[in-house]
């Protein structure tokens, strides 16, 4: 059974022009001790896919409508004070910049123990000890005497390392990380990159990577999902989605990438930018940039649909009009 | 302008020699009479030199508080520097940015900055943002004259003619940047410091950007400083390369021989830190330790802690930038033939 399942999710925000539909019917699932990758341009949806998860979405946002399920119980229709005790205890936040998301004023030590005895009926001592241990396995050297350091003593990778520990602290089994190396140099974002692969394979938690970082999304995710004005247009395992991309957005997000080994004189570029969710066009919101556009895109929304053409275990789902073009007359 | 180009054809564009610039960050004078502390000095940059030759790009790549942004505020004279100086088509710049010409030679050399959202005053229409400079630097005084070239400006970057009435806000990000652009072309100048102008756009976009700011360069034969951390990025708009480590070059090569046989070992190690696309699921070599801060850095090669080919000397001596098989490098280890 999947860990998480989202299902027709839609979230919107009431505004004095009318009600802004952010996210239109997004569904996916999580199995256990899976990391999902879910890429998309600014505004596409990926943070508030998130923040609805975790039960953060600032008012006026709202879940309008959809499901939300964790181990097949819902979670979208908790009070404050349930889901305070999902949160942290089954589901572990990870945000960009780390130095926003620790309190400056206490030790890290201090964080780490509230965290822990928040969930967990532990007592002081023993909260201690697992946050050493927890600071150490997060690759903190010296924790012992680090564990009493305020953030501003930490450098950036270092801090991220200690969001990471408080994001494990009660032993969750999904950790909802959003854009949690954007902030961070390269060099230390592969090291933050490994760290939190590794440290949620040996616990077996699921992650949901959330980054606009396709590399990222390659070299750490089982499957991906991507978004395009508060839809998703394709998801599927991560090697198959980046070697053959099905929908012309996925194409041109992977072309448009600087490519290390080849050298092109000019870029491809998506032309024109994501539509303003007041101005979401009719059909296929992606059709007016879209190099493959038919009559058909203008005028239907294409849901996302098996594709079996070159990934013969059927998992990737795709939402485009092509696709069922091109199997329509594979058929005749 | 006759005189500049009569110069110009042999010699590099832009000449920085052994630039440096120092930061007094010391508490208080109370709070050090009281508590006993010494002066603090940054170096952001030491001793950083380097040519550009007319219509090229030279990139500088490196982590976050390696000086590379200081380089560019130096070489467009918003620092003064502490040390070294910076020669524009044979001229003393930053001489030139204190004289009563300073106009001239701030003409030629404009830059565009990081942050499309905090680089543009958001109560001014873009007639009036891009506007500026051609007024400020007396260039068109006519009010439909003006009109008609900020227009040409927006359409040599692919906006329209009718965003001119429009406020900043009501632009996404890759356009923002392509107004900061047309702004800094507005006075038709040869060189263009660009201090990491993608890296708040998404990819899509970034394509656009960098798409334009290479047929702008095609187009006016315009000389850039790319300042950048992103290493596919900066070999795609790259002649030259040089990588920046602690406020000093650490490798300076033509862009084919730093990316297919890099040298210093920091250079490998960045290398190695880009996420490979083709095989998923491959983890990267993680780098191993941080940058040492750079107020109290390490004595010697300032990359020695986190060095794998270090040994007594990188500890104790500090390299120089040389010449060695045609690149420019600061390593003992290459030198030695050790790595």
């Amino acid at each position: 059974m999947s860990l998480l399942q989202v299902k027709n999710l839609i979230v919107e925000f009431p505004s004095r022009h009318g009600t802004l539909r952010a996210l239109d019917e997004i569904s996916f699932e999580i199995a256990p001790g899976e990391i999902l990758g879910v890429v998309g341009e600014s505004g596409a949806g990926k943070s508030l896919t998130g923040a609805s998860i975790i039960g953060l979405l600032e008012p006026p946002g709202r879940v309008a409508s959809g499901e939300i399920l964790l181990q097949g119980q819902r979670i979208d229709n908790l009070n404050n004070d349930q889901m305070r005790s999902i949160r942290g205890r089954k589901i572990g936040a990870i945000f960009q910049d780390p130095l926003t998301s620790l309190n400056p004023l206490y030790s890290v030590g201090k964080q780490l123990v509230e965290t822990i005895q928040a969930h967990l009926p532990v007592s002081d001592q023993e909260a201690r000890q697992r946050a050493i241990a927890l600071l150490q396995d997060t690759g903190i050297p010296a924790a012992a005497e680090r564990i009493d350091h305020y953030p501003h003593q930490f450098s950036g990778g270092m801090r991220q390392r200690v969001v990471i520990a408080l994001a494990l602290a009660a032993e969750p089994q999904l950790i909802v990380a959003d854009e949690p190396t954007t902030a961070l140099d390269v060099s230390i974002q592969a090291q933050i990159i490994s760290l939190l692969k590794n440290i949620c394979k040996q616990r077996g938690a699921a992650v949901m990577l959330i980054t606009h970082d396709m590399g990222v999304i390659a070299e750490t995710c089982d499957r991906v999902a991507v978004m395009y004005a508060g839809r998703i247009v394709e998801v599927g395992p991560v090697h198959q989605v980046i070697n053959h991309p099905e929908h012309p957005y996925t194409a041109g997000l992977m072309a448009s990438i600087p490519d290390m080994e080849v050298d092109r004189e000019r870029l491809n570029q998506i032309d024109g930018a994501m539509p303003r969710l007041n101005a979401i066009p009719k059909g296929c919101a992606f059709n007016p940039r879209c190099t493959k556009v038919f009559e058909r895109c203008k005028q239907e929304r294409p849901e996302l649909t098996q594709v079996t053409q070159f990934d013969q275990s059927g998992q990737t789902h795709v939402a485009c009009w092509l696709q069922s073009n091109t199997t329509a007359e594979a058929v005749r | 302008m006759s005189q500049h180009n009569a110069s110009s054809a042999q010699q590099p564009l832009v000449v920085a020699h052994d630039l440096a610039k120092t930061f007094d960050v010391s508490a208080p004078w109370l709070s050090r009479v009281l508590e006993r502390k010494p002066r603090q000095l940054l170096r952001a940059v030491d001793g950083v030199s380097f040519e550009i030759e007319r219509g090229k790009t030279l990139a500088l790549v490196g982590e976050s508080g390696c000086g590379k942004s200081t380089v560019a505020r130096l070489l467009v004279g918003l620092y003064e520097p502490t040390r070294g100086g910076l020669t524009f088509d044979g001229e003393d710049a930053h001489a030139a940015f204190k004289s009563n010409d300073a106009k001239a030679m701030r003409k030629r050399i404009q830059m565009i900055f990081q942050d499309p959202y905090a680089s543009l005053n958001p109560r001014w229409t873009v007639e009036a943002i891009v506007g500026e400079p051609l007024k400020e630097h007396g260039l068109i005084q006519d009010a439909q004259e003006l009109k008609a070239r900020v227009a040409e400006l927006l359409q040599s970057v692919g906006l329209s003619a009718l965003d001119m009435v429009k406020y900043p806000h009501q632009f996404s990000g890759g356009q923002r940047q392509r107004i900061s652009i047309a702004r800094a072309l507005a006075t038709a100048p040869e060189f263009l410091v660009c201090d990491e102008p993608t890296s708040a756009l998404d990819v899509s976009v970034q394509a656009q950007v960098l798409n334009i700011m290479k047929d702008l360069q095609r187009e006016r034969g315009l000389t850039y400083l790319f300042i950048s951390h992103n290493l596919a990025v900066v070999r795609h708009v790259s002649d030259n390369v040089g990588v920046m480590y602690l406020g000093q070059l650490v490798e300076l090569a033509d862009k084919q021989t730093l990316f297919s046989n890099p040298q210093h070992p920091y250079t490998r190690m960045l290398l190695d830190a880009i996420p490979k696309m083709k095989d998923t699921g491959r983890s990267r070599t993680p780098v191993q330790g941080e940058v040492p801060n750079p107020l109290n850095p390490p004595p010697g090669c300032s990359f020695n802690p986190r060095c794998p080919l270090a040994n007594a000397r990188c500890k104790t001596e500090r390299p120089v930038l040389k010449s060695i098989n045609g690149i420019k490098i600061a390593c003992h280890a290459v030198e030695e033939g050790r790595h």
